[in-house]
């Protein structure tokens, strides 16, 4: 059955999938970077990420690594911040950085003939940022802006109150934005040893997509990266077992619509069954129109227009995550079928069918995002930082054909926990009592 | 750079508008996606956009018919439709469309605006066919049930809930709209509906919106990807050409010289925490006015409000300090009027009035002093820089032309674009201020915190 399965998804989706080769390019002084040339058009995306993100802002001072890559780009080296800002609009370069709870990303899409311009900015950023008042103070005033608003968004709220149950006392905790007071404590001395003690070498990764080719990418890669520091200093993020002790909780906010966000632990983008949860998920809640969750809470019930879950493997830890917005009234209801259908899932009611088109759609879907050079350098960062093998597009399709019926039941059993959904509830729920 | 942008209170329902405006952009003299394109017998237009980058390929049917069609009273009626053109037909029944879509790895989805409504999918490029017999068999076999359509339109309301109720800065966007626009017009009401008029919507108001607008001589088809056009031809003709032509009525008209309310719209509620500020003026559009004078306001809007360069932006939040955003847009694809909108949010401290008056005295500065040297110059090029960028996307070409040609325009108004931006000159953007200026037909929107202050 296994083979057939496999036979099968490669005749929908034939290797010739991808048109595009990796290539692995190691620059003179031993930078790697993986490309994807593309001559199609005179454009050339970049994206690196550094492992480590938001998780590691000290107490007291959450938002440095978002407040460092919305300031790294506001004058670097002997260039202002205006000067800066003006140079990458008149050459139509974009350069943006980005923290997450686990990275430090950001990406550069230029024309060909602006490319080592664009290196020489990225450079700059990186290894000798201002920082200079006006920027730093500008940037914070709208963080902090951005932070007030978020108060009052029902998504925000609802995903802060999650993640500070599950993750008591970890940086997974803290919200990546930080807090109106942790903001307003960062100091200028703080970006500049985040940037010193966080963006090198050894935790450095690299996906380029584009016009270029390996010699000239080789060449700047040095250029760009030699100069960083070969090792991260400081605290390193410990792994977390997400406190899942299935608690209801209500915040209370004046909206008609009450936002539904629950979670339970979940399964880490390394471990064996990764394949097996999410052909699992893609069934229960996963994104398509023709989920169970989709299915029962919307179409059936009228209840909710979005309604989803989805695997959240992290760094240090792993989540099933979901989520829904209905009307106050009927958040019971809601959360009534969420649970029936996570337990029917769990009790192993899944059919041969459901497994085979779950797989056809997640091999299938998996290509039709590979519709930019940007979109596809995010792959190759992604690629590496999962360690994922640089032949991985042509062997995913193997992964998931090999999932078979009684592993999605195998792992339905094992993982899924109806009773032991963490929920949290923002709105005025009616007849919700939330626990002690 | 900044990645907090207080969004305007009014650019947003322009979403999907803005989202093709961002593509039309171009190489001076070669047009910006070179598109092909065909009609059917039955007066159905077919552009196809080759890009062989991926074996993929992106199939879109666009109807010219949005919610500004909505019949009096019945407003959400062209947006529930668009829902429960998911729910089956004879031939594909109980949600088959989506069932078999996603069986076969392709992902969809379907908006409504104003002016258009348009259903699309992805998949690999060997499903073509597959999209297209589903596509053109709803478009004229659509099957509903009465209790699809109340369990469908509790969905909408939810939806209503989740993107307006919710949200004081949509509320306000709502009540604003009443006043630039003359009583009764369609683009005074939300494209979502009324609560009121939505929840009264029955299936055979659904079924009477279908029958009057979903006909191949009221759509588009636009194919982009790893196709031919010698592909696209052949199934079309297999597929849509066999599809009757309806005589579908022509568009309504949206145009309006009537007068307008006008005036200030607050909105205070207790969830606000950043007040903003907005302003919106009634310009030509593709369908009223000049070419020219289009172009010359697209450089306005790039010139005032486009980024961390714009003037508004460098004025407001870095030399002054009393904003935390402000800028400007423009959209000149509708077929109704077209907008000129600025906005700003004041810091701590500093009123709406101030961000007003600040905003307004940049433009009387602009007016009096014009563009620096070399502006022009530079805006060209970053415009011009952007058509390549656009052709790097597979997705850019299909929206850009599709909702172009949605709204009445021609592919040339999108292929032109390159020369029309390069005619542009300095007088002539500062005679587009001069008319933003003295344009009657305008509002100014205030989101505010509760309580008696002007700001926050």
């Amino acid at each position: 059955m296994k083979y057939l399965l496999t036979i099968f998804a490669v005749l929908l989706f034939p290797l010739n999938v991808w048109a595009v080769t990796v290539e692995r390019v190691i620059s003179p002084g031993g930078i790697e970077a993986w490309l994807v040339q593309d001559r199609a058009n005179p454009v050339v995306s970049l994206r690196l990420a550094f492992e480590g993100g938001a998780e590691l802002d000290p107490v007291g001072k959450s938002g440095l690594a978002n407040l460092a890559s919305s300031t790294m780009d506001e004058g670097a080296g002997d260039i202002d911040s205006q000067t800066f800002q003006q140079t990458l609009a008149d050459q139509s370069i974009t350069l943006r950085f980005d923290a997450s709870l686990d990275l430090f990303t950001a990406r550069i899409k230029t024309l060909t003939q602006n490319l080592d311009q664009s290196m020489d900015l990225l450079r700059l950023a990186l290894t000798q940022p201002r920082f200079d008042d006006e920027p730093v103070a500008r940037i914070k005033s709208q963080i902090i802006s951005g932070l007030r608003s978020d108060s009052e968004n029902p998504g925000q709220r609802a995903y802060d109150a999650l993640f500070a149950t599950l993750f008591p006392g970890h940086g997974y905790a803290q919200n990546v934005d930080g807090t109106v007071q942790s903001v307003e404590a960062i100091g200028s001395d703080d970006l500049k040893t985040f940037v010193r003690t966080r963006l090198t070498r050894s935790n450095l990764v690299i996906g380029v997509v584009g016009d270029v080719t390996p010699k000239r990418l080789g060449l700047l890669l040095d250029k760009t990266f030699g100069d960083l520091p070969i090792k991260p200093t400081g605290v390193r993020a410990k792994d977390i077992t997400p406190n899942v002790t299935g608690r209801l909780q209500v915040i209370d906010l004046d909206i008609l619509q009450s936002t539904i966000v629950f979670a339970q632990g979940g399964l880490k983008r390394d471990h064996e069954d990764y394949y097996v949860a999410l052909v699992m998920n893609h069934i229960l809640g996963g994104g398509s129109f023709t989920s169970r969750l989709y299915q029962e809470v919307r179409e059936k019930r009228g209840l909710a227009y979005s309604v989803g879950s989805s695997l959240y493997p992290m760094d240090h830890s792993a989540l099933m995550l979901g989520s829904a917005g209905t009307e106050n009234a009927r958040v019971g209801e809601t959360i009534e079928v969420i649970r029936a259908e996570w337990a029917r899932m769990a009790a192993g009611d899944v059919s041969q069918q459901e497994v085979n088109d779950a797989k056809t759609y997640v091999t299938g879907a998996f290509p039709l995002t590979f519709t930019s050079t940007g979109a596809i350098a995010r792959v190759l960062v992604a690629m590496q930082l999962n360690k994922l093998g640089i032949d991985y597009l042509e062997k995913r399709n193997a992964y998931i054909g090999a999932v078979s019926l009684s592993d999605v039941k195998r792992v339905a059993a094992k993982y899924l926990r109806p009773d032991a959904l963490d929920i949290v509830v923002v709105g005025k729920p009616v007849g919700i009592v939330p626990s002690p | 750079m900044n990645k907090f942008v207080v969004r305007p209170l009014v650019a947003r329902i322009f979403a999907l508008i803005a989202f093709a405006a961002a593509g039309w952009s171009a190489s001076a003299s070669a047009g910006v996606y070179n598109p092909k394109t065909f009609w059917l017998d039955n007066g159905m237009q077919v552009v196809v956009l080759p890009n062989h980058r991926a074996p993929i390929v992106l199939h879109m049917v666009w109807y010219k018919s949005g919610s500004a069609d909505d019949p009096a009273g019945k407003s959400g009626i062209a947006h529930l439709l668009e829902h429960l053109m998911f729910k089956g037909t004879p031939k594909h029944p109980n949600g088959e469309f989506s069932k078999t879509l996603a069986r076969h790895g392709g992902q969809e989805n379907a908006f409504t605006s104003y002016d258009n409504t348009g259903y699309f999918q992805t998949v690999a490029s060997d499903r073509l066919e597959m999209v297209m017999e589903l596509e053109a068999d709803r478009m004229t076999n659509l099957v509903l049930r009465a209790d699809d359509v109340e369990t469908e339109r509790a969905v909408v309301l939810e939806e209503r809930n989740q993107r307006i109720e919710g949200k004081p800065g949509a509320r306000l966007r709502e009540q604003a709209n009443q006043k630039l626009f003359p009583k009764g017009h369609p683009y005074a009401r939300p494209i979502i509906g009324w609560r009121a008029e939505l929840s009264a919507l029955t299936r055979e108001d659904a079924l009477a919106f279908y029958k009057a607008h979903y006909a191949p001589d009221n759509a588009i088809l636009v194919v982009a990807g790893d196709v031919t056009l010698d592909e696209v031809k052949r199934l079309a003709l297999k597929y849509y050409a066999p599809i009757p032509s309806r005589n579908v009525a022509g568009p309504r008209v949206l145009i309006t010289n009537e007068p307008v309310a006008g005036g200030e719209t607050v909105l205070r509620d207790a969830r606000v925490k950043q007040a903003s500020w907005s302003e919106v003026v009634i310009q030509p559009s593709l369908t009223t006015g000049d070419v020219s004078r289009i172009s010359a306001l697209e450089m306005l809007s790039e010139l005032l409000g486009s980024g961390a360069t714009s003037r508004l932006y460098r004025a407001l939040v870095i030399d002054q300090g009393i904003a935390v955003s402000a800028g400007a847009y423009y959209d000149e694809g509708a077929r109704g009027d077209g907008r000129f909108g600025f906005y700003a949010a004041p810091r701590p401290g500093v009123t709406l009035d101030q961000v007003a008056a600040a905003v307004h005295l940049e433009l009387q500065r602009l007016l009096r002093e014009g563009l620096d040297e070399g502006e022009l110059a530079r805006m060209k090029k970053r415009m011009m820089a952007a058509a390549v960028f656009a052709r790097d996307a597979m997705k850019s070409g299909a929206w850009s032309i599709g909702g172009t040609l949605a709204a009445g325009h021609s592919i040339e108004d999108v292929e032109a674009w390159p020369e029309r931006i390069s005619a542009v000159s300095e007088q002539d953007v500062l005679d587009a201020l001069q008319a933003v200026l003295d344009e009657p037909r305008r509002m100014s929107a205030k989101l505010l915190p509760n309580g008696t202050g002007d700001g926050t």
